[in-house]
């Protein structure tokens, strides 16, 4: 009993020990910082305070609060946390086989934050990810913007608004994987675009039904989830993140998203290097682009080369990058950069790719994907050049909170791989131990 | 008149020079895959052969040498497994004769008579410095079939080919198991099937042998090629990821004096001991490869783990099934040098140790003096992401330079 007592007294030392530890700023000197919000900082100093970045600067001109913990970070480099705009993390799955069209369903209901992948993402220094159902429909439900913290319950890792509002796009598809031998599912291209144009038509009846009601219940039209979520699409709240390959399917989106007025991220966009002046001059919120080693694998990507993040670039489109996991290995993201500056995207650009450029695309530009002051801390340390293949994460952090650390055996079995590492119930994360530091 | 002569010399000079090939390749450091680096160094070569390599110091460019200049030159990468060629990019019916299923035991197929020399992805793989591809059936059938080695030029195969029938490729574990119910169903039929398969060639083979010229039996094309395999001319490419799927294909290999070469096997950290006193060479799966079912266990670290133990080593590019259709050893080779490989192991792995493994050091791996002139050529280091293939040369013919 004694024991006992005195083993809960120093749990609760311990606890209160990691709270303060929190609780105190915390300052991370010496590195190089990419900040993307500007130039390349050597010898820099990074200060977090309760989840948000409290300065970023150059050592010795920038603020040190007295009380902060220092941490050295000489021959490091230090950059924001990766976004990835498109990804299947979570083991989740989206709409079933019995309809090509299902607004209503969110891969929020089958997200399992227990799913090792989820650990790979993070070793792989992705801190804010797009989880999204599969594209073999035409619209195969609402996708989820999550950030990756330390926590075991879906509801811990989404992203709300001020209004309480959970953060995410739609998943829609053209081209051939959305193309099925049976109805109800198309038969072609044109039949693909008809169903959707039919689909946003209905949508616009069941706003102005809505509308009309004017709040009056008795007028009210019944209760549609599909619907509601397609007003979302409507009123430009909820982003649409378009499956689209070839060249020709991409213009069709441009021109759904034109007559629809919907937000629209072209996703993949592997034959986006034929259309880079169309595609910029659409408007659209951005382009999400993968990179694959090799071209093929589908038709569609018998044309994907490392260049299309580079040519669109050019053309003034917003480029990001995406994993696609488990397509691209979340761990490797940072490969994306590296390929696409091989085939020549400026760094600059591409390393705003994978960061600024993801946030603006999924409407999370003013908390995350830069270092400044009053943006939420998620950054990661580098053991050198982002670019270069022999480069590691070492940490990772999401608002402040260790969620990676490779000197950690149990993190470096997920960032490496071996015996154990793809099993779901060895994640595990003791609340005692969440911050590391 | 004198003028034309004169010109018509000049260009019979330069149809010789072009028909034999001579080439002086300088490059600011030379990767031999044979001793340690040259800096600034020379590769001479002449009618498709290596004539000299040594520091440019040491040797004189002949002036009727056409010169190439690279900062990074190494010898043509080898992919020590691939299914290209047999598989192509478009993923459709028509272009994937990489596995047959009707029947659990094929080692009649063969691979040249399915290797489409203009597919795309061979000339992708030759553009990033593979110059000699380890193709073939792929795993996903007891015995699939046989796979073979080409170098990645000709429109033909005739013209591409190096090795017709290189290995017998086994996929032993569930990936090897046949659908519904057919045998075979489990891991413990699929080794009686095998073992009955082999002492069925064993018999054919000595009856063979002991036959008089005029009295042959009749021929059995999937036992004759077996009873190569059994007379050790050549090895079962077992393809295998568990631990015990591994010590099972070490068990066949003892029992009937076979040499078997080990495919994929992202468990052969487990049971390094028993791989060393086989003397059994490992082409270890793509670095990158998906972690995922049989295969669940892999990890970046093995290659130099099993590289540490003294196993002999090579990396493969595997077989995809999606997107992306093929990796890129050169891409594999370079994630092994970031997780513990020395830069020149890895090279090794695509190259002269991939060789050694293949049984086809003497010709190609290296470069040296005699061996077929295959170079690829980089801008930087070879193994980072924003370096370039800036050009390949394959037995002494400049065939591609990277599209960028």
């Amino acid at each position: 009993m004694k024991l006992k007592s005195f083993a809960a007294f120093i749990f609760s030392l311990l606890l209160a020990a990691a709270a303060l530890a929190q609780d105190k700023p915390q300052a991370y000197v010496g590195a190089q910082i990419i900040t993307i919000a500007g130039p390349v900082i050597d010898n820099g100093v990074l200060v977090i305070h309760r989840g948000k970045i409290v300065a970023v600067g150059r050592e010795g001109l920038t603020v040190i609060p007295a009380d902060a913990q220092r941490h050295d970070a000489r021959g490091r480099v230090i950059m924001p946390g990766l976004i990835d705009t498109h990804s299947h993390i979570g083991g989740g799955s989206g709409a079933d086989s019995s309809s090509p069209i299902q607004p209503d369903v969110r891969i929020l209901d089958s997200f399992n934050p227990r799913d090792t992948s989820i650990k790979r993402a993070v070793a792989g220094g992705i801190t804010t990810v797009n989880v999204m159902p599969g594209s073999g429909h035409l619209l195969s439900g609402q996708t989820l913007y999550l950030k990756l913290r330390n926590k075991l319950t879906i509801d811990e890792l989404l992203i709300r608004d001020s209004a309480g509002n959970i953060a995410g796009g739609i998943k829609m598809a053209n081209g051939t994987n959305s193309i099925r031998p049976t109805p109800p599912s198309p038969g072609s291209r044109a039949k693909s675009a008809a169903l959707v144009r039919d689909m946003f038509n209905r949508a616009i009846d069941y706003r102005e039904k809505v509308r009309r009601a004017a709040g009056d219940k008795e007028k009210m039209p019944p209760r549609d989830l599909a619907m509601e979520a397609l007003i979302e699409v409507l009123d430009r709240k909820r982003v649409v993140h378009f499956h689209t390959h070839r060249h020709d399917d991409i213009l069709t989106v441009l021109r759904l998203a034109k007559e629809f007025n919907f937000r629209v991220v072209l996703q993949h966009v592997s034959e986006g290097w034929k259309v880079p002046d169309e595609i910029a001059k659409a408007g659209v919120v951005g382009c999400s682009v993968i990179v694959i080693d090799s071209p093929g694998g589908k038709i569609e990507a018998l044309e994907n080369s490392y260049k299309t993040g580079g040519v669109l670039d050019k053309a003034g489109a917003l480029v990001g990058f995406h994993t696609d996991d488990y397509i691209t290995d979340s761990r490797l993201f940072l490969r994306s950069a590296g390929l696409a500056v091989r085939a020549g995207m400026s760094r600059e650009r591409a390393l705003y790719a994978m960061t600024m450029a993801g946030a603006v695309m999924l409407d999370l530009q003013k908390q995350t994907g830069s270092l400044e002051a009053g943006k939420d801390a998620d950054f990661i340390i580098l053991s050198g050049d982002p670019l270069s293949v022999y480069t590691k994460v070492l940490e990772t952090y999401v608002e402040g909170i260790r969620v990676f650390d490779r000197s950690n055996p149990q993190d470096r079995l997920f960032a490496v791989g071996g015996y154990g590492a793809a099993r779901d119930q060895v994640v595990h994360i003791d609340e005692g131990e969440v911050d590391r530091r | 008149m004198k003028t034309k002569m004169a010109l018509s010399f000049i260009f019979v000079v330069l149809l010789a020079t072009a028909a034999h090939g001579q080439v002086a390749v300088r490059g600011e450091t030379v990767y031999t895959s044979a001793g340690e680096p040259i800096k600034d160094g020379v590769v001479l070569i002449r009618g498709g052969k290596i004539e000299r390599v040594g520091p440019a110091s040491q040797i004189q460019i002949p002036s009727d040498y056409r010169v190439v200049t690279a900062k990074v030159v190494t010898p043509g990468l080898i992919d020590a497994r691939s299914v290209v060629g047999l598989a192509g990019a478009l993923n459709q019916p028509h272009d994937q004769d990489q596995l047959e299923t009707s029947s659990a035991m094929q080692p009649d197929l063969r691979a040249i008579d399915a290797y489409n020399a203009k597919e795309i992805l061979v000339g992708f793989l030759r553009s990033m410095g593979v110059t000699t591809l380890h193709t073939g059936h792929a795993p996903g059938a007891l015995i699939s079939g046989q796979t073979m080695i080409v170098k990645t030029r000709g429109e033909t195969i005739e013209q591409a080919v190096f090795v017709p029938a290189a290995m017998i490729a086994v996929t032993l574990g569930n990936n090897g198991l046949a659908q519904g119910s057919r045998s075979p169903g489990t891991r413990s039929k699929a080794i009686a099937m095998l073992r009955a398969e082999l002492i069925k060639a064993a018999d054919y083979q000595s009856k063979w042998d002991a036959a008089a010229a005029d009295k042959k039996p009749t021929r059995d094309l999937r036992l004759e090629i077996l009873g190569r395999v059994i007379k050790r001319e050549i090895p079962l490419l077992v393809n295998v990821h568990r631990a015990n799927d591994i010590l099972a294909a070490l068990r066949i290999a003892k029992e009937f004096n076979i040499r078997i070469v080990l495919d994929g096997a992202s468990e052969a950290y487990l049971v390094m001991d028993q791989i060393k006193a086989a003397s059994v060479g490992v082409i270890i799966h793509p670095t990158m490869a998906r972690a995922g079912g049989e295969a669940e266990n892999l990890s970046f670290e093995t290659a130099s783990t099993l590289r540490r133990a003294g196993i002999p080593l090579a990396i493969q590019s595997g077989y995809e099934g999606y997107v992306p259709k093929t990796r890129v050893v050169l891409f594999e080779a370079a994630l092994a040098a970031a997780n513990g490989l020395t830069f020149a192991e890895a090279l090794s792995a695509i190259t002269i140790d991939a060789a050694r493994i293949l049984g086809i050091a003497d010709r190609v791996g290296s470069l040296e003096a005699g061996k077929d002139a295959d170079l690829a050529m980089f801008d930087g280091d070879p193994f980072e992401y924003t370096s370039h293939v800036t050009g390949v040369i394959i037995d002494g013919q400049i065939v591609s330079q990277e599209v960028k």
